[in-house]
């Protein structure tokens, strides 16, 4: 048995008290070696980390620029809209609460499925829209309601809106959501916020202007991800930032004639191109039928897509830039310039046309339309009456090569290069382009009769109604290529101030001399003024005089690559209705040009009776005033370009005209 | 002594030495009670904060360390003799009450550790971390040191039988904190280096053993501490968002209620176990320098006390007190930075909660009246 040593005792305490004492001076030391670590080595890292947590970046969507006609109607607005929103992972009882909101008629039923397969897509925490643009009354059955749904609350966006439903929409085009496809080529940071993107037409082109430039706010949310209403001392490293709205964007467009194009398309498939042919600008482009932007700009759904796209009318199908046809006889006086030009004929002399044309060792007829007897013509009587046998005879005696030449000056066989997406080329046809079209070298071979055909604008020579306007344009202004565009200018919503683009002048066909200019609108003039003239009934008792030419096409659509019957169009009854797609196109006043019209009426007979009234009521309500006279200035409204571009037509010449030309005007 | 140091006519000196002669007369060590109350303060403040204005929760902490007070004063009075007899009863009393909770205990949050007497909930377990000190130091106290193998077995069974109990409950930090309490006094007591090094390596054969009964949630504590960010949103979520307190509070810290982890809820248990990210947070590396200080200036003032008394039971039981508040603090401050696994450790005198206070204090009592009846000791 030891004995107890108080002494040794306590010195053994004090030894441990001091090594115990070291030990906790030590483990102190660990930790204050892990704050230095954390609060002064890692400082800024965890700081980022603690804002990342509690600092809640909330887009703010920028307004979307109006788009306004020349007169300043605006055409594409943004409304208020209110949506439900969803976070899931507020939602205690998703199930429960879509059921309940399918029991208030909120939603559908069969809305569900793909309703979930959204929920799914989406992360836990994130807020999204269930169900798009509920009316007022659905807002206020809602709001009464909403403690009952957690984590489903009101939102409210600006949501695109058409005031005019169908009006002008293959120009203006329309928004849609943006797809996933989309926004793998969108930058995020810029279209954080942005539900819509515009898809067709103008609101496509100009994306970029009118989208704007997205704000944000920057909220402070508690770990549930709930706003924190007072922030206090918290608050005072939010940033914002304002968003700055979209440019509006100015057409050239005249609603109030494009109104009048679609009412007089309406109950027929068609297309109605006006421009002003000095600067390009397009003042009307109306296809019927057409259909609504606003099913697209709010969320069109599936069943009314499908309705869309099986209509057999083709209500989305946009025929001003993409219904590709062959134009008839109104190629005829490019066809007749270019001889000129050549000299291939001599436009007085009389030549005998009776009721058909054959190639010189040939046998095969080609018949006048209708069979007719044309008789002694000029080229200026075989332009006023159409007659084909005289073009029959000028494509023969001008060759295919002179001709798939000429052709493509006009603005045929490639894009005009407007301001939207979506335009088709049309075609001109050369020995070239059917070689490439036939594997067997014996059917790619250019025969005479394609030639033949071609005279009358038939065969394989495609075009579209906007290129027919920008050739009569072309017409108009005696040569001049003015790019068509629907954007003359981009305004500034906050300034209004507006910047003008410059029209683009894309060719000149210089080598065309006043001679022939003078002869070809001369006849085309007589086309409306003459008694033989194809449009004579329809526009003799204007006030001012019509340069015009009626044509009448087969009803070939895209990829008329096997299309070759000689021009027997007329010969097989039963395929009429295939045919009979009615031209009309025109420019005025003659002498002084301000319009030129294409109008394209499918299945409407003959050109003069379809399509020529339509022209000439268009041109009546631009040119003319109340008073039934001719307005010094067409077509002006508030929103038309500054006076200088139009002060360019005086006297119905334009000043950079030369001498020749000038005395060239009719 | 002190106050006879005390004798011109200064206001100043006269109202000095009459705190003095009152601290006296009531066995209160006058620089301990004021480290102590210091630390209770600036807790009180951090709390406020940590709470977001909760003035209630706030009033419950006062009312507690009101109480905690009343018994460490009444606690101060009790002569060491008492102490020392009444060890092995408020031993038996504790095992007696642990043994009730397992029986009849209030289930609260999954744990069966309080037991439901009218108004008062009373974890026994808390009883423990003194009773345990307790018992060793009055096993300690009549046999020759340091202790010898016999001893040693004897001593593991005071220890590991209450703690057994309170690890069943289940409540693996103040099992911790028992066994730490009671291992203190054994090392206090002289035990040999070669003998700690041998139960150094049996506790961690045991605690291997241990991994393999623990809750799943214990379990995943622990392997969780290992790598945090495997598990951002789940069990890894408090040492992550913890760090990311203290360390956003850089040197000067984000300033008082503008901490935004702790004010927008991303702090879990941020007045109770995580407070200290909170002062982290909100008073940065100086705030959390001033809390340490406060606490070495409490714990080298216990040592001191400690080392001041003359039998073997005072010191032991003494330093064990002080040790063992050392181990709260150190735990905690290293769970909430990462240091350590995080255990439910609170931070003493500053988390928010009843029990832990109320013990802290009567411990303080413990020494106080261990070093203020001293000189009965002869």
């Amino acid at each position: 048995m030891r004995i107890k040593d108080h002494w040794r005792e306590q010195r053994m305490f004090n030894r441990r008290a001091w090594f115990a004492g070291a030990l906790m001076v030590l483990s102190v030391l660990a930790v204050l070696g892990r704050l230095y670590y954390l609060q002064v080595l890692r400082h800024q890292y965890y700081n980022v980390l603690s804002l990342d947590n509690g600092v809640r970046t909330v887009p703010i969507p920028a307004a979307r620029g109006l788009i306004l006609d020349r007169n300043g109607e605006v055409i594409a607005s943004n409304r208020p809209t209110f949506d439900l929103d969803l976070t899931p992972d507020q939602a205690p009882d998703l199930k429960d609460e879509l059921a309940h909101l399918v029991r208030l008629g909120l939603l559908q039923q069969s809305d569900l499925p793909q309703l979930m397969r959204t929920i799914a897509s989406h992360e836990r925490f994130d807020t999204f829209p269930v169900r798009l643009d509920l009316s007022a009354r659905e807002v206020g059955r809602f709001a009464v309601r909403r403690y009952e749904f957690p984590g489903i609350d009101i939102s409210s966006r600006q949501a695109r809106w058409y005031p005019f439903g169908t009006l002008a929409v293959d120009a203006v085009g329309y928004v849609g959501t943006i797809s996933a496809s989309e926004l793998a080529h969108l930058n995020p940071a810029e279209y954080a916020g942005t539900a819509v993107i515009g898809q067709t037409g103008v609101e496509a082109t100009y994306e970029k202007y009118l989208h704007g430039t997205n704000g944000y706010r920057q909220t402070l949310v508690d770990a549930l991800g709930r706003p924190v209403r007072r922030p206090g001392a918290l608050g005072k490293e939010l940033h914002f930032k304002a968003p700055i709205p979209g440019d509006d964007v100015v057409l050239s467009l005249d609603l109030k004639l494009q109104r009048l194009a679609e009412k007089l398309l309406k109950g027929q498939d068609g297309a109605v191109v006006a421009i002003d042919p000095w600067t390009g600008d397009v003042i009307v482009m109306a296809s019927s039928p057409t259909f609504n932007p606003n099913l697209f700009a709010r969320g069109i759904t599936e069943k009314e897509y499908r309705a869309l796209i099986d209509n057999p009318r083709r209500p989305l199908f946009n025929r001003t830039l993409r219904a590709q046809l062959p134009s008839g006889s109104t190629v005829k006086p490019a066809l007749a310039l270019g001889a000129l030009t050549d000299g291939v004929i001599d436009p007085h002399q009389k030549v005998l046309a009776g009721y058909a044309y054959h190639l010189p060792g040939s046998a095969h007829l080609y018949h006048n339309a209708n069979h007719e007897y044309c008789g002694e013509m000029t080229m200026r009587t075989a332009i006023i009456m159409s007659c084909d046998v005289y073009f029959y005879r000028l494509a023969h005696l001008m060759g295919i090569d002179r001709i798939s030449s000429w052709l493509p000056k006009f603005g045929f066989g490639h894009r005009t290069g407007i301001d939207i997406p979506g335009e088709d080329p049309g075609l001109v046809p050369s020995r070239a382009w059917k070689r490439r079209q036939f594997a067997n070298p014996s059917q790619g071979e250019w025969f005479p009769g394609d030639t033949v055909i071609l005279g009358i604008g038939q065969g394989y020579f495609l075009v579209t109604p906007l290129q027919m306007a920008h050739y009569t344009a072309m017409l108009a202004t005696r040569g001049r290529s003015y790019e068509p565009r629907l954007v003359t200018g981009l305004r500034n919503p906050r300034t209004d101030k507006i910047h003008w683009k410059r029209p683009v002048l894309d060719g000149n066909l210089t080598q065309i001399s006043s001679a022939a200019w003078k002869v070809v609108i001369k006849a085309m003039v007589g086309v409306t003024t003459q008694p033989k003239g194809t449009a004579y009934w329809e526009m003799h008792n204007s006030t001012y005089p019509i340069a015009g030419k009626t044509g009448t096409a087969q009803l070939v659509r895209e990829g008329a690559k096997g299309y070759a019957n000689e021009g027997s169009y007329h010969a097989d009854k039963t395929l009429k209705q295939l045919r009979d797609d009615a031209w009309f196109i025109a420019f005025a006043p003659a002498n002084a040009p301000r319009i030129a019209v294409a109008v394209l009426v499918e299945h409407a007979g003959w050109g003069s009776t379809g399509a020529a009234p339509i022209a000439h009521k268009l041109m009546d309500a631009y040119l003319l005033g109340p008073n039934g006279k001719l307005l010094a200035h067409p077509g002006r409204g508030p929103f038309s370009e500054p006076a200088d571009i139009e002060e360019r037509v005086t006297a119905g010449v334009d000043p950079r005209m030369t001498a020749e030309q000038r005395a060239a005007a009719p | 002594m002190i106050h006879e140091e005390f004798s011109t006519d200064s206001r100043t000196r006269r109202t000095l030495s009459g705190a003095a002669r009152v601290l006296l007369a009531l066995k209160v060590d006058g620089p301990l009670a004021v480290g102590l109350a210091l630390t209770a303060g600036f807790g009180l403040v951090v709390l406020y904060s940590a709470s977001a204005e909760n003035t209630p929760m706030l009033m419950r902490t006062v009312l507690r360390l009101v109480l905690g007070i009343i018994i460490m004063l009444s606690v101060a009075r009790i002569s060491p003799n008492l102490l020392r007899r009444a060890s092995p009863w408020l031993y038996g009393l504790g095992i007696v009450l642990l043994l009730a909770v397992a029986a009849v205990g209030h289930v609260h949050l999954g744990a069966k550790r309080w037991l439901d007497l009218g108004p008062i909930h009373f974890q026994p377990s808390e009883l423990m971390k003194i009773a345990v000190p307790m018992m060793c130091a009055w096993y300690l106290h009549e046999r020759p040191l340091p202790p010898r193998l016999g001893d040693l077995g004897m001593l593991g069974l005071i220890i590991l039988a209450p703690v057994g109990l309170v690890a069943k409950e289940p409540d693996l930090g103040t099992a911790a904190l028992i066994t730490a309490a009671g291992a203190v006094v054994v090392f206090l007591s002289g035990l040999r280096v070669r003998a700690i090094i041998v139960l150094l390596l049996l506790a961690t054969a045991g605690a291997a053993l241990g991994l393999r009964f623990m809750h799943g949630y214990q379990r995943e504590r622990l392997l969780t501490f290992l790598n945090p960010e495997a598990h951002p949103l789940g069990a890894g979520y408090h040492i992550i968002q913890s760090q990311i307190a203290v360390g956003s509070g850089g040197v000067f810290g984000k300033g008082w209620m503008a901490g935004s982890q702790a004010q927008l809820d991303f702090l879990p248990e941020r007045t109770t176990d995580f407070i200290f990210a909170v002062i982290g947070e909100e008073f940065g590396l100086l705030g959390l320098l001033v809390l340490l200080m406060l606490y070495a200036f409490v714990i080298g003032r216990s040592i001191y006390l400690a080392m001041q008394c003359p039998d073997t039971f005072s010191r032991l039981l003494g330093g064990s007190i002080a040790l063992t508040f050392f181990v709260y603090v150190i735990i905690n401050a290293g769970m909430v930075t990462g240091l350590v696994p995080v255990v439910g450790v609170p931070l003493p005198l500053v988390s928010y909660g009843g029990s832990s206070v109320v013990t802290v204090l009567s411990g303080f009592g413990i020494l106080m009246a261990l070093f203020s009846h001293r000189k009965l000791m002869g």
